[in-house]
């Protein structure tokens, strides 16, 4: 049997249960929501004891140098005795400055932090609410910029964006854990081809991106494809139409499965991609927004001749309810 | 082969471990792209499956490679419960051969790598 212990008391795991369920299963609150060591919502650190290297896969060299790990992919071999403890010391107090609607069902939310946030655009955080509801969303602003700026896809029922829709309000205290994530412009081939594709609220970091590479001078191709189901989910498309006349090298492509026009394609959007971008071999790309989208265009460019270390990407994977919980926790979390 | 003590290992002659990084994109896609065998690589995380297309290169190319016939074994037993049978196998080497003879490594160090390839058939498929 493997033990946590955790605030001095000591936890039992079951065989083969992780750190996170066996914690919310004995009563131990932990934020968390992809449960698929996707998110990095359930960052904890080991104060005693050993986890495995499993559970530090994704983190930042020195997250893991000070022992912060994964809860949800942490499985400590039978006989681990484990001290454990949150990762409150890594979070960043920030205030809510702003909430609009850029599309019927997409907000965009800004929030300025007290302190400096060090971030590159594109990565993303964790947003904690003051009673430990935590989601990742991906950063749409520039670090230059004044505010973070986020983009949530309002989903009916959903926890933290129903909450962000409907309740918050104004100047409402927040905490951010991260940033994190590899989605980000490297600089050092300015002429590189570069192909940024997301569908719905996977436009967040791709606006990041796009804006930081054309400010850092990048001159090669920028290909920009933003899907969506009708064209009423094509948010910020002025803006990015401008940004494409000011920036020649930029070609933005909206899609959508349905409703297309003279300016909007109609289409699966690896179609779109397929036709305009037929042989992206030697090229960069992002890809970003639901997860089924984006493992199978990652797996398409691929066998089209990107290189694995060319090809970033971020799945926003849906929270994941604890197994055994009642559906009434499980809605209240 | 009697001098093999002497001789370098296929995987030092291609270029190690550099090397290695350029074959694994080249079989990993020809892997995807099999429709009789592609399904038992498709996995959530690309880059867990490309380790794994590795380790096999650096095993059957006679790299630093620590897994036993045993491990082959079990490494591959739930494979065989859904079905990898030879087709599957002779599939996998022809694309370690398409792969080798794409980078230019010379016919004679081809053959040995099948070799090894074809030495690990019992028990990957479990007989
Ligand atoms: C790395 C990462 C980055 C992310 N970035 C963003 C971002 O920039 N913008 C953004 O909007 N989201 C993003 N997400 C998703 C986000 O973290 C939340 O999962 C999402 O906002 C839903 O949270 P919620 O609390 O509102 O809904 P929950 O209360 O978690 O979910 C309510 C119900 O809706 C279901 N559900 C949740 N999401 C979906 C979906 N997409 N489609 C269908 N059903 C769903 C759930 O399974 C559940 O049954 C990201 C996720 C990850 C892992
Ligand atoms: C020449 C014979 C083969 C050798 C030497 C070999 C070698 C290996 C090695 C070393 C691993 C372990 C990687 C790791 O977990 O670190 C592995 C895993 C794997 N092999 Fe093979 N392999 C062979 C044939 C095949 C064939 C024919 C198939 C299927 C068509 C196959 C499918 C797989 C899969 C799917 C995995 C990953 C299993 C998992 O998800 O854990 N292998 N192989
Ligand atoms: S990474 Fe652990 S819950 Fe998402």
């Amino acid at each position: 049997m493997a033990k946590v212990k955790h605030e001095s008391r000591w936890y039992p795991l079951e065989s083969g249960e992780s750190v996170l369920d066996g914690l919310l299963r004995q009563g131990v609150s932990v934020p968390h929501s992809c449960r698929a060591g996707a998110c990095q919502s359930c960052l904890m650190k080991a104060v005693g004891g050993a986890v495995p290297q499993a559970a530090q896969v994704g983190l930042k060299e020195t997250l893991v140098a000070q022992g912060y790990f994964l809860a949800c992919t942490c499985r400590p071999p039978e006989g681990t005795e484990l001290e454990v403890a949150g990762a409150e010391a890594l979070r960043v107090p920030a205030r809510i400055s702003s909430l609009s609607f850029l599309a019927p069902d997409v907000l965009r939310v800004r929030l300025v932090t007290d302190a400096p946030f060090d971030y590159r655009a594109g990565q993303y955080v964790s947003l904690v609410r003051e009673d430990g509801l935590a989601r990742s969303y991906s950063l749409a602003s520039l670090p230059r910029e004044d505010a973070l700026e986020l983009h949530v896809r309002v989903i009916p029922g959903g926890a933290m964006s129903g909450w962000l829709a409907a309740e918050a309000p104004l100047d409402q205290r927040v905490f951010l854990q991260g940033p994190a994530g590899s989605c980000f412009y490297v600089a050092g081939r300015p002429d590189q081809p570069l192909l940024l594709a997301g569908t719905g609220t996977g436009l967040a970091p791709l606006y990041g991106i796009v804006r930081d590479a054309l400010e850092a001078g990048h001159t090669g191709p920028i290909w920009l494809f933003h899907g969506a189901r009708t064209p009423a989910g094509l948010y910020l498309r002025d803006e990015l139409r401008q940004l494409a006349d000011r920036h020649p090298q930029l070609r933005y492509r909206p899609g959508v499965l349905a409703g297309g026009t003279r300016d909007i394609a109609e289409g699966p959007l690896d179609a779109l991609i397929r036709a305009e971008c037929p042989k992206p071999v030697g090229w960069r790309a992002w890809l970003c927004g639901d997860p089924q989208l984006v493992l199978s265009l990652r797996k398409k460019l691929f066998l089209a001749g990107l290189s694995l270390k060319d090809l970033h990407a971020d799945s926003f994977l849906p929270s994941t309810p604890q197994v055994g919980a009642s559906p009434a926790a499980a809605g209240a979390r | 082969m009697s001098t093999a003590g002497v001789a370098k290992s296929v995987y030092e002659q291609i270029g190690g471990e550099p090397a290695m990084a350029a074959a694994v994109e080249v079989f990993y896609r020809k892997v995807l792209a099999d429709d009789r065998i592609s399904h038992f690589f498709e996995d959530v995380d690309m880059e867990r499956q490309a380790a794994k297309q590795k380790a096999f290169l650096t095993m059957v190319t006679g790299g630093p490679s620590s897994y036993s016939g045993r491990d082959m074994r079990a490494g591959h037993a739930h494979l065989v419960k859904l079905g990898l049978n030879d087709m599957h196998f002779d599939a996998v080497v022809g694309h370690l051969k398409e792969t080798l003879e794409e980078l230019n490594v010379p016919a004679p160090l081809v053959q040995r790598v099948l070799t090894i390839a074809e030495g690990a058939r019992a028990d990957v498929l479990n007989r």
